[in-house]
């Protein structure tokens, strides 16, 4: 019997290997490298965290919303004469046309985000049904815009297009910071530092909050609840756009139809990890699914485990700790 | 001072009217006056009724009729009985999901999760490229539906006690992740997949006179027969389930689980057993459909086929197992059916779910909730005061 069980087992270990040389040795670039693509995460978590603040709801178009911005940008750039090589342009040339990008990214993104809500979520609103049809519905939009840009444009990505000369800035205990890892977090930052305090300050801020600590009593003291929840889809959008200019340059060929699925079900990892509904939470808990994602690739070996790794973690931290690590604050936060 | 006798609730005969009008017209009153004749038949005229249904279903591989058949003029499309090998196993995997999403109200976005584990399960214990211990492709079914089980409470115990949404999305990042670990994990050979999964017993004379296997890739009909089988023994478990203690609780707990809750339904308990029935079935069907094809990879268990098996079981109507197997079959049917547009599949039951649930958010046969758990014994209930036909009508709008 024993001998059936031990023949059961594949003795086949490789599959799963702690590789702490390597993991020690890249250790800080794996650093940088984890914090840019965590930054994006967080621009993409923003979006779902103000929709599930207000609405209570999990966006699943949110990934499709993103990946619109990522096809403007890129259509953007082509037609603006970028390809597959190093641009040689010089430098306000070079800063012109990707805030062109950046520009057509923010757009699509929130003219999309407007169409789903319009189109479906308001809608659905109206009959006021259970939750269930909710998230069925937003699960059924993401697939068809999917579906649509798949129609359009096939399953092959889009030629891949370099955005600017990756240069090496300085190292740090070994490890090497590009240039666009800077830049890439330190606009992350400024965006949402630019949100925050949109929330906090601003008086649709002041009502986005209103709604999502009560809806009712926010439309009784003179709060127009409709138009905020589609302020609140186009903030979403506008700020996947931002995402989507700098999943570009991180990822040269990121333009296919479903490649925002999988970057949605982690941005929303990332948004539960700091907290759903809280501004700051949506990119702490991005810097965190990016570095955990990167740190786990490297000791278990292979691209895959970083999904697994964010997924995980997104379990953990349900079971645990729900509220996240900032705790959901939109509703309760001061201005 | 009677604290017991609270305060009494009037009945209000202008509101009930109300409820009823608008209830009867959110259904549509033909199909519900179908639904009541069909209750206030007795038990055998319901088999008998059901009987000419289930001989046409084993029929139906000689059903090949020109303008409902999938093959196309020269030689091409599929197979008709592969075709309706694959409306039954869609079929019961909506069978499957409709426990989890249609009794339980627990959205499941990674069901094809376990299809894929009852694939592998059917895979590892027979393919010869397997390094385990063989067994007959039979044995491998309640295997199968063993380890999804035990997967299905493995996400489950974690994840359940979660509201609603975050399990749909850990669900959906589960069925990811069994895909990703089927490319990662050697053992289960990622793209290379396993070839010559096993089947059942018992072979044929074929057309050169030789003897060959009769569960085979290319043979359809034995293995829809096989699972319209299963289909009818699944049927028969999950439809006493429903009537029972667990059903009337899966109701509750998707009707309001607080309220189930506080009425002493231990909600928790009662998701997690939606969870693993409906992780069975998925298991035993991806066992199922691994057997036929005869090989399994990492290939087809994508997030995709997961929303179309929650198309089946919403486009049915989420409650309703009748719905679930029409659903499933017309996902299954469609783009068969309809070769130009099988590759937008996805887009068209995304859109499908989308439009369903804005207008008809209880599919094409929408389920009959409320007196289920006493479902006989209300509607004769209901029946009694009606005397005459109009009125009788009119009950059966009431249901």
């Amino acid at each position: 019997m024993l001998d059936l069980v031990l023949q059961a087992v594949p003795m086949d270990d490789s599959w799963i290997n702690f590789d702490v040389q390597s993991f020690i040795q890249g250790f800080w670039s794996n650093t940088f490298g984890g914090l840019t693509y965590g930054a994006v995460y967080g621009l993409i978590a923003l979006g779902y965290t103000l929709v599930y603040g207000v609405l209570n709801l999990i966006n699943f178009a949110h990934s499709e919303v993103f990946i619109s911005g990522v096809y403007a940008v890129v259509f953007t750039l082509t037609g603006l004469g970028f390809n597959g090589d190093t641009p040689n342009l010089p430098l306000p040339a070079l800063i012109g046309d990707l805030l062109l990008a950046l520009l057509a990214g923010m757009a699509a993104s929130a003219i999309v985000a407007f169409i789903v809500e319009r189109a479906a979520y308001r809608t659905l609103r109206k009959r006021n049904p259970p939750r269930l049809v909710y998230l069925i519905t937003a699960i059924g939009v993401s697939f068809t815009i999917q579906g649509l840009f798949f129609l359009w444009r096939g399953a092959q990505p889009e030629p891949s297009v370099i955005l600017i000369p990756t240069v090496q800035v300085f190292d740090v205990f070994g490890g090497i910071v590009y240039n666009y890892e800077i830049v890439i977090l330190v606009a992350a930052i400024v965006t949402m530092v630019v949100v925050d305090q949109f929330i906090r300050r601003s008086r649709i801020g002041r009502g986005i909050r209103a709604v999502a600590q009560d809806p009712d009593t926010a439309t009784l003291m003179g709060v127009n609840r409709e138009r905020i929840i589609v302020i609140t889809f186009i903030i979403g959008g506008l700020v996947a756009g931002v995402g989507a200019i700098f999943w570009i340059m991180l990822v040269p060929q990121g333009a296919q139809y479903n490649g925002g699925f999988v970057l949605g079900v982690k941005a929303f990892a990332a948004a539960v990890l700091g907290g759903i509904g809280n501004v700051r939470g949506a990119l702490l808990g991005g810097l965190l699914i990016g570095l955990i994602g990167n740190y786990g690739q490297t000791l278990l070996g292979a691209a895959e485990w970083s999904d697994v790794v964010a997924f995980v973690v997104l379990v953990v931290v349900l079971v645990v700790r729900p509220t996240g690590l900032l705790g959901q604050s939109m509703g309760r936060s001061r201005a | 001072m009677s604290t017991v006798n609270g305060p009494t609730l009037q009945p209000d005969p202008q509101a009930e009217q109300d409820e009823l009008g608008r209830e009867a017209k959110g259904r549509g009153v033909a199909n519900s006056g179908a639904i009541s004749r069909w209750n206030s038949l007795s038990r055998p005229a319901q088999w008998g009724v059901l009987l000419p249904i289930v001989i046409l279903a084993y029929a139906a591989p000689a059903l090949n009729l020109p303008i409902i058949s999938t093959e196309t003029a020269g030689g091409g499309g599929t197979n008709w009985d592969i075709n309706l090998f694959q409306m039954s196993y869609y079929a019961l995997i909506a069978i499957g999901l409709n426990v989890v999403v249609g009794y339980a109200g627990l959205l499941d976005l990674g069901y094809v999760a376990f299809f894929a584990v009852g694939s592998y399960v059917a895979a590892m214990f027979t393919s010869p490229d397997s390094p385990f211990f063989k067994i007959p492709f039979l044995w491998t079914l309640p295997l199968a539906m063993a380890v999804t089980m035990f997967f299905g409470v493995l996400l489950g115990v974690p994840t359940l006690r979660l509201r609603g949404d975050y399990l749909a999305i850990v669900t959906l990042g589960f069925g990811e992740i069994i895909r990703l670990l089927a490319t990662i994990i050697p053992a289960v050979r990622g793209q290379v997949g396993f070839q010559n999964v096993g089947r059942p017993p018992g072979t044929i004379t074929g057309s050169n006179g030789l003897q060959q296997p009769l569960f085979s890739a290319s043979n359809g009909a034995p293995w829809y027969w096989l699972t319209i089988t299963i289909i009818i023994v699944v049927l028969l478990l999950v439809g006493n389930m429903e009537r029972s203690r667990v059903g009337r609780a899966w109701v509750a707990i998707r009707e309001d689980e607080d309220a189930a809750e506080i009425m002493g339904v231990p909600v928790f308990k009662f998701k997690v057993w939606a969870f693993a029935i409906g992780a069975a079935v998925g298991g035993l069907t991806g066992a199922l459909a691994g057997g036929q094809v005869g090989f399994v990879n990492n290939q087809s268990f994508t997030v995709q086929q997961s929303i179309l098996f929650l198309a089946a079981v919403v486009l049915g109507g989420a409650g309703n197992k009748v719905g679930a197997i029409i659903g499933g079959a017309l996902v299954a049917y469609i783009p068969n059916r309809f070769i130009a547009i099988a590759e937008f599949k996805y887009l068209i039951f995304g859109a499908a779910l989308v439009v369903l649930m804005i207008f008809r958010s209880g599919g094409i046969l929408a389920a009959r909730q409320k007196l289920l758990a006493y479902s006989r014994r209300a509607y004769a209930f209901l029946r009694e005061p009606a005397g005459s036909a109009s009125d009788r009508q009119r009950s059966g709008a009431r249901r």
